[in-house]
């Protein structure tokens, strides 16, 4: 019997009225936990209301000079509804916070796509090297992971149908991740205000059987990878002038930096990740290392978005072949 | 003893000289340090912005029928909804009852012939109509369009409106905000008449007393915030510009540390009405005293630390989170303490039906509703789907408006014959506490099932599939109006031609109700000694009198 | 009635929603000390600021605040203590029934070291910082030092101080009004209160100013030499 309820609230969960499709891993659970907070919700309302109503009824002054009966307030009882309600928001907690953390956590095998959002449109690039604009083509069944930054003000991705969202901010790199469960076609929303045209800042998210995905992504014109553009952004701006690959004395090698903590001249140590990656290319004095001088040309206002994640792309993929290798 | 309905021989009279009729002419109004006039002009003042926030509410649900929008081009739409947003909260909300019946009733319900600082009182009246002057004449000539939030860089760079002319307005009105907490404060504290010990308060004051504290210490950091704001558009700075080294998510921290006690402030007077209402309408001592005091007490304290749960999506820190969450299902707990202590309270009580009291059963069912959906948000998982959504616009609402503005509503009818010393035409405010505890339902419970399904908030077109909730919502709107505007009729029409009330129409407890109505200038010929506790209503012990008369058996 | 027996020996400057004149003094001190807690709120959400963009942007926080000129914070910093030491005496003379040429003289002084205060910071500060293109906004000149990290800095330098500097002058308006009152015989041994209330608020400014001064012009340490 015990074992039959989740199966049960899942069913009805699915067959629930006004609900998004549930269309990615965690979809269910966050149906579920929405489920019993609205039970919860129309429980207690309902009781208030009951009581309230039989009460009115009951004790409705039948004479003008009727008096009350007095009532005294045990502690018990006062003791009983603060204790009740404080543990069903300690479960609620509890359940609500383990799956946040969980959901939080990428597995190690996403594929990562980047995203852009900009005043009003969403900019995707897969890393293989196509790149959409409001639309993500994406396979059935393998995580996905979305590293995400803004060209002007904070935005936020949201696909109600794989219950997911999060702001997108200039200046910095914030992620999610998503598996879907279900092919279809879902929306996706831009869900933080952002000037004019923030309702028109929607697309649509097409979730493919693997085949069918293959297809798409070999359909395409042929463009080259992220990485691959992002070396020759990386040769036309003189990057490989001073950064080679068995490092001299001008400044740092690259190869294999990606991920690696760094101590840095003003005595932070600091992982080398996207956002260390972009600084160091648009104010490179505030994260040169103590071993050189501080001689990098800033590019701040030079490059753009689109060109500031393929050159982090090639930065990543830096030493990747060796360190897969050897 | 007799009713408003009785014989016209035995119906009061009218106190020959009040506090209305005690020296005439604009001057007398307009520089009085009366703090019963003072909370007729903020009256005055803040019904002019609900109308002007109402109006742009109207207009936002008119637009929102068709999916590409019936009435505005996106521009125009964005500005409805952030000056709706601004002049709701900043200039009706916040204000409302503290400013209306809190200046009215504080030294009449303590037993105290004035508040502490009369001349800062008019003062912050002239800083309140100053401030709104100036987010009015904002909104005439464009408003702002970044929402009520004004979150930057959207605020700071890219918003092409008047927004340091509506910050500024904010800013100054803020300062209103913080003296009137100021000046409750001290009175409170020193004011009160021999015998008023603190537990004998009424529990209005209690609740205004921790409204007080947060406007003491929680605006002044909406002011520095909205400054800086400013002074970012003025002079490009770069204080929240990322390109330049600033950080947007600390405008976002900043403001919502102030605007998450805000919404306190506008919730936690509306409480102290309700155990107003709750009591006199059952004739009743209300269930847990204490409890509801320090209940008061708690949620002012707790609100200053749960301001993290407006950015669970923000990028934040896991850690960060799950304090935050915690913190907000912590702060649920006194208010679900509050409602359950109110509806003890009817138990065994002798109950009528006045408007005051529907206003009040009204309030207890769709706080208790609004406040269980801010569960849905305090919890991480769930927020992370309904942020941004109209589910928190349906929450909001259902506090602010199923919620505050139906206590204030409550409390005006009730405190309305003392006010202006005649009874309104009850059956015409029972209609319309019927109507728009209608038009709210249907006008709000929609934007829950819009925001699970993904509609988010702040849009100007939406997919065609939301259109018929969206239709149910702005129907809802529609009555909802109605419903507010007949009480301005015939409340108005009650101060020339209503019947005289006499100084205790609802019988009811209170020092407010032992002195005529409308109050002499100076409240109480004798500052009176107070020798009884709170709600002391004549009651039948139970186990003494099973078979009493009037008492219904259990 | 006795409380009109009572209103006829209340000193000049009762209020009359009072009862005594206890209440009315406890009120007033009650009431300022809520209101220093609110200007606490106030310099506080701006220290917040501060404090966040300091860590997160030391180098540049220490380099702008090594163009501040320490010699004069330092002697700001004197000349403020030492008004407060004019206002507590101020207040001392009339708690102790002294003469109200002495309290005017005490006021006096504290007004002319307040108003010295601000003179040195307007002269010799931020005059030369306006020169020097390191007023942001106002007479900004990038390059070399004035790196975007030190603009920041230099913006949050002047809207505390400025900010300061405002509470500052509405203070010499409440000394003048004291100054006026004290003129006029408002007080008397009984009644001080304006003075010790003023003096509350006085004494805030300089802490603020307490705080400010190393935070803003002490970052990064000052060495001989450097």
């Amino acid at each position: 019997m015990m074992g039959q309820l989740p199966t049960a609230l899942h069913l009805l969960a699915a067959t629930a009225p006004f609900q998004p499709p549930a269309a990615s891993s965690i979809a269910g659970d966050v149906d579920k936990l929405y489920l019993v907070l609205s039970g919860i919700t129309a429980f207690f309302t309902v009781l208030i209301f009951s009581i309230i109503f039989v009460f009115m009824v009951k004790y409705r002054r039948k004479r003008d000079d009727e008096t009350a009966v007095s009532t005294h307030t045990p502690l018990a009882v006062e003791l009983t509804w603060t204790i009740i309600p404080s543990l069903i928001c300690a479960v609620l907690f509890v359940w609500s916070a383990a799956l946040y953390v969980q959901n939080g956590r990428p597995p190690a095998s996403s594929t990562e796509v980047f995203v852009i959002g900009k005043q009003w449109m969403w900019h995707l690039q897969h890393p293989e090297g196509p790149r959409e604009i409001n639309e993500l083509h994406v396979p059935v069944g393998v995580p996905i992971k979305l590293t995400m930054t803004s060209q002007d003000v904070i935005h936020d991705f949201y696909i109600p149908a794989f219950r997911i969202k999060k702001d997108v901010l200039p200046g910095r790199f914030t992620s999610l991740w998503f598996q879907a469960t279900e092919t279809g076609t879902y929306h996706l929303f831009c869900a933080q205000y952002c000037g004019t045209n923030h309702s028109e800042m929607i697309g649509w998210v097409y979730v493919m059987t693997p085949t069918d995905y293959a297809n798409w992504l070999a359909g395409g014109e042929k463009s080259e990878s992220l990485a691959q553009l992002g070396e020759r952004l990386f040769s036309q701006y003189g990057c490989d002038n001073c950064h080679v690959p068995e490092g001299n004395g001008r400044a740092p090698s690259l190869v294999g930096v990606y991920g690696k903590p760094e101590r840095l001249q003003n005595g932070e140590t600091r992982v080398v990740d996207e956002s260390l990656i972009e600084q160091a290319i648009l104010t490179p004095n505030s994260v040169h290392l103590p071993s050189y001088q501080p001689v990098m040309p800033t590019y701040q206002g030079q490059i753009d978005q689109d060109q500031m994640l393929q050159l982090i792309a090639y930065v990543k993929s830096l030493g990747s072949e060796e360190r897969n290798g050897k | 003893m007799s009713t408003v309905t009785a014989d016209l021989d035995a119906r009061p009279a009218e106190p020959a000289v009040n506090y209305l009729n005690a020296s005439y002419g604009i001057k007398s109004w307009l520089l009085t340090l009366d703090h019963k006039r003072i909370g007729l002009l903020y009256l005055a003042s803040i019904t002019v912005m609900f109308v002007v926030g109402g109006v742009a509410a109207t207009l936002m649900r008119l637009h929102l029928v068709e999916p590409q929008g019936a009435l505005f081009e996106p521009e125009t739409y964005n500005k409805m909804f952030s000056t709706h947003g601004i002049i709701m909260v900043f200039f009706f909300l916040v204000p409302s009852i503290p400013a209306t019946l809190g200046n009215f009733l504080i030294p009449l319900m303590i037993g105290a012939r004035d508040v502490a600082f009369p001349k800062l009182n008019l003062m912050s009246w002239y800083i309140f109509i100053t401030g709104s002057a100036l987010a009015l004449y904002g909104t005439i000539s464009g408003g702002v369009d970044t929402g009520w939030t004004f979150y930057p860089p959207y605020s700071s760079l890219y918003s092409a409106t008047h927004v340091v002319t509506v910050a500024l307005g904010i800013f100054i009105a803020g300062f209103s905000s913080i003296l009137t907490g100021l000046n409750f404060i001290v009175t409170i504290h020193k004011m009160r008449a021999p015998g008023m010990t603190w537990f004998r308060l009424p529990l209005f004051i209690w609740a205004l007393y921790a409204t007080s504290l947060i406007f003491v210490l929680g605006t002044p950091v909406i002011a520095i915030t909205v400054f800086l704001l400013g002074l970012e558009r003025l002079l490009h700075v770069g204080i929240f510009d990322p390109a330049v080294g600033g950080d947007p998510l600390l405008f976002q921290h900043l403001f919502w540390f102030y605007s998450h006690p805000a919404v306190y402030i506008m919730i936690l007077p509306g409480m102290g009405v309700i155990s107003e209402l709750v009591t006199a309408f059952s004739r009743k001592k209300i269930f847990g005293y204490s409890f509801v005091a320090f209940s008061s007490l708690s949620i002012a304290v707790i609100s200053f630390i749960v301001w993290g749960h407006h950015m669970f999506v923000t990028g934040q820190a896991l850690y960060a989170g799950l304090v935050f969450s915690v913190l907000s299902f912590l702060v649920a707990i006194p208010s679900a303490v509050k409602v359950f202590n109110w509806t003890a309270t009817l138990y065994r009580g002798s109950i009528s039906y006045e408007a005051p009291m529907l206003y009040a059963l009204g309030f207890i069912g769709l706080f208790t509703i609004g406040g269980l959906t801010g569960l849905f948000l305090a919890s991480l998982a769930t927020d992370v789907h309904l942020n941004g959504t109209y589910f928190i616009v349906a929450h909001f609402h259902y506090i602010m408006v199923g919620g505050a503005v139906m206590a204030y509503l409550g409390g005006i009818h009730f405190w309305w014959p003392k006010i202006s010393g005649r009874m309104y035409p009850d059956m015409w405010a029972r209609i319309s506490a019927a109507i728009i505890f209608l038009g709210f339902n249907l006008t709000f419970f929609p934007q829950f099932m819009l925001g699970y399904l993904g509609m988010p908030r702040r849009y100007a077109v939406y997919p065609a599939e939301f259109q018929v909730l969206n239709v149910l919502s702005s129907a809802g709107a529609s009555i909802l109006g109605i419903g507010y505007v007949i009480p301005l009729v015939y409340l108005a029409w009650s101060m020339r031609y209503g019947p005289v009330a006499g100084p205790n129409p609802w019988k009811a407890k209170g020092l407010e109700w032992t002195i005529p109505s409308p109050p002499p200038t100076e409240n109480f010929e004798e500052i009176p000694i107070v020798t009884e506790e709170a709600y002391n209503y004549p009651a039948i012990e139970a186990h003494h009198y099973p078979d009493a008369p009037g008492v219904a058996r259990v | 009635m006795s409380e009109l027996a009572a209103h006829s020996v209340h000193p000049p400057g009762f209020a009359h929603q009072f009862e005594t004149v206890e209440q009315q003094r406890e009120a007033g001190h009650l009431g300022m000390w809520i209101f220093l807690a609110t200007e606490i709120l106030f310099f506080g959400g701006m220290f917040t600021a501060y404090v966040v963009y300091r860590s997160l942007h030391l180098p540049s926080f220490v380099l702008g605040s090594h163009e501040l000129l320490v010699k004069f914070g330092a002697t700001n910093t004197a000349v403020l203590i030492c008004s407060s030491l004019t206002m507590a005496l101020a207040i001392r003379t009339a708690q102790t029934r002294g003469s109200k040429g002495t309290i005017i003289v005490w006021l006096l002084l504290t007004m002319a070291l307040g108003a010295a205060f601000l003179a040195i910071k307007l002269r010799y500060e931020w005059y030369r910082d306006w020169l020097e293109g390191l007023i942001p906004g106002v007479s900004w000149l990038s390059g070399g030092t004035h790196t975007p990290g030190v603009k920041m800095f230099m913006c949050f330098y002047f809207f505390m101080t400025g900010l300061h500097a405002l509470h500052m002058v509405v203070g010499l308006g409440i000394l003048t009004v004291l100054v006026i009152m004290t003129a006029r015989n408002r007080f008397s041994a009984e009644y001080y209160a304006p003075l010790e209330i003023s003096g509350l608020y006085w004494h805030f400014v300089d802490i603020v100013w307490i705080f400010l001064f190393p935070l803003l012009y002490l970052i990064g340490g000052r060495y001989p030499g450097s």
